[in-house]
């Protein structure tokens, strides 16, 4: 079908979508072609063309964020903002099953996410509270709300539940890879911009402050982002297991890299090489995506440690659990 | 803002953080160039001194003024130097001295990329505070002198006129706070104005021309030998105590 007669017949989502379908289009064409090539069966059906996309962007966006928040000792927020948008997708569902609104569940969870992670600034700022309190008292609410939304219409609402507690490959539709791309490309051109300032804000924040960084509006930019990114890891991923990707990938680059940037590389590799591989484990194991990779991530995690300790060994002063430089090197300096 | 004018000045500045105040009614004027400590006891309100002079904190009485604005609106943060006693980031956080004194760059830059002059000057500072040659090291892999005097080459990264440090020399081994209030001193003589809160009582009468003894309140504002003479010390610690023992 031509792009005007499609856009006369589809949606207004999907109108504004259109370019993006368009692009999975070539997207789907290019993986038909590489399962003809290699033969592998997994990239022979159009759902895990999508599923591998969506799991490609969550390996880059996920850990661009992630490697923000463990460095300010926030990796909890992700787990947070997931149970909250578990509550945006009830209130999707409930929406779409009480006044027929027709509304992606995904779209319902993006803006009760954003919402919540301005609540739990919020929550911050007013109360002095330290940042876990209001990520538990979010958490919570988050999830409580999602429950008895779908405790009120069990019938309609909880066979379709568990797709967004665990994730699932197959139910990747279109206009949620559609959405997903939108998501990337709003979060990586967004840190792209403001990498200086978030870097600044993560490393010192006072600093930051006194330097004329607004730091309020930079920590209010990096949990909305948060929110987006968990929003869009939920397909696949999970409410349970979503905040492991903006956390274990890190933790991972950080017992390696050397630099800032090189360990902001480091774990975007070592997600992508999670999702990947997870994701074929995955498909030709029959098992939840969420969780293989997760165990993956967490298998090279494991590696990383053992690869840090034994360069420490080996006396690269570089790797994060090194000793101390001796006063011999510090009088070298003066 | 004209040469004579004062880089920093509270008049009868109050604040609290609740209905108690925990400064008041303390009046300093910092002009360009000098060399000031500020001592007093633990809660003694010093570090909030500080950050009414940054103007991270509004008076709840009296005015702050920075570089002739009023602190809290102050925007040219290129114009001042941050040390405290360590970053806010966690201690695994891999970051190298160069992008510590990168940083010092960014108030010029704002989304930009560094250009070619921005790396000159950020070898140029490392070169200065002598940790050029451990520029490529993660920071928490330093001593914590070492790791002081990154800090101080982010602030001449950023050209700044104003160094305002907050106890930098906290746990810092006897041998590298001398190395460190030695640069100070060379940085202070090349014109750079120097704001320092100290416990060290010995590193301030050692190396400041101009002591301020706070306990809430001014107890003493003038140069370093008169404060040595004088009683403030005891007064305000409530206490005999002995210059050259912390505060």
């Amino acid at each position: 079908m031509g792009a005007p007669a499609f856009l006369l017949q589809s949606s207004p989502t999907d109108a504004v979508l259109w370019p993006l379908y368009w692009l999975l289009g070539l997207w789907s064409a290019f993986l038909s072609w590489l399962g003809g090539v290699t033969g592998l069966e997994l990239l022979q059906y159009g759902f895990m063309h999508r599923a591998v996309l969506v799991g490609l962007c969550i390996g880059v966006m996920a850990p661009l964020i992630g490697t923000f928040l463990v460095h300010r000792q926030l990796a909890l927020i992700g787990d947070a903002l997931a149970h909250t948008a578990f509550a945006g997708v009830a209130v999707g569902l409930f929406l779409n099953a009480v006044v027929d609104l027709g509304v992606s569940p995904y779209l319902t969870a993006v803006v009760v996410a954003m919402l919540s992670a301005l609540l739990i600034e919020l929550i911050s700022e007013a109360t002095d509270a330290y940042n876990d309190v209001s990520m538990a008292i979010v958490l919570s609410t988050g999830f409580a709300l999602g429950t008895v939304l779908i405790s009120l219409n069990a019938g309609g609402l909880a066979v379709g539940i568990n797709q967004y507690l665990f994730g699932n490959l197959s139910t990747v539709s279109a206009e949620n890879a559609a959405i997903l791309l939108v998501l990337f490309g709003v979060v990586v051109a967004t840190v792209a911009v403001t990498r200086n300032q978030l870097l600044y804000v993560t490393f010192d924040e006072t600093a930051a402050a006194v330097s004329g960084i607004p730091v309020g509006w930079y920590n209010r930019l990096m949990v909305m982002l948060t929110a987006l990114v968990v929003v869009g890891a939920m397909q696949i991923m999970g409410v349970i297991l979503v905040a492991a990707m903006l956390v274990v990938p890190v933790a991972s680059a950080a017992q390696v890299a050397s630099s800032f940037r090189s360990s902001l590389l480091t774990s975007v590799v070592l997600a992508e090489l999670a999702v990947t591989l997870g994701i074929g484990v995955a498909y030709y194991g029959e098992a939840t995506a969420g969780g293989v990779i997760v165990l993956v991530a967490v298998a090279i995690y494991v590696v990383t440690v053992l690869a840090g300790k034994l360069r420490s060994r080996l006396g690269d002063t570089t790797a994060a659990d090194v000793g101390r430089i001796s006063a011999e090197d510090e009088s070298t300096a003066d | 803002m004209s040469e004579a004018d004062p880089v920093v000045e509270l008049a009868d500045v109050s604040f609290g953080y609740t209905s108690a105040r925990v400064v008041e009614d303390v009046s300093l004027r910092i002009d360009p160039g000098e060399y000031v400590a500020v001592v007093g006891p633990n809660g003694s309100g010093k570090s909030t001194l500080m950050r009414l002079v940054l103007g991270l904190l509004r008076p709840d009485a009296g005015t702050a003024r920075l570089f002739g604005d009023p602190a809290h609106k102050f925007d040219d943060g290129a114009r001042i130097g941050y040390v405290a006693q360590q970053a806010s980031a966690s201690k695994e956080m891999p970051i190298t001295v160069r992008e510590v004194v990168r940083m010092g760059r960014y108030p010029h830059v704002g989304f930009g990329r560094l250009s070619a002059e921005d790396h000159r000057i950020v070898d140029r500072a490392l070169d200065t505070v002598g940790m050029y040659d451990f520029a490529d090291r993660r920071i928490t892999n330093l001593s914590g002198g070492q790791r002081q005097r990154a800090f101080i080459a982010r602030a001449l990264a950023s050209e700044a006129d104003l160094l305002v440090l907050d106890e930098p020399t906290v746990g810092v081994d006897a041998e590298s706070v001398d190395a460190f209030y030695d640069l100070l001193e060379s940085l202070h003589a090349d014109g750079i104005t120097v704001l320092l809160i100290e416990h060290d009582l010995r590193a301030v009468t050692e190396h400041a021309a101009r002591v301020v003894c706070l306990n809430r309140e001014v107890y003493f504002d003038g140069p370093t030998d008169a404060f040595v003479e004088s009683d403030a010390l005891a007064r305000a610690f409530g206490t005999a105590m002995p210059v050259g023992g912390d505060a």
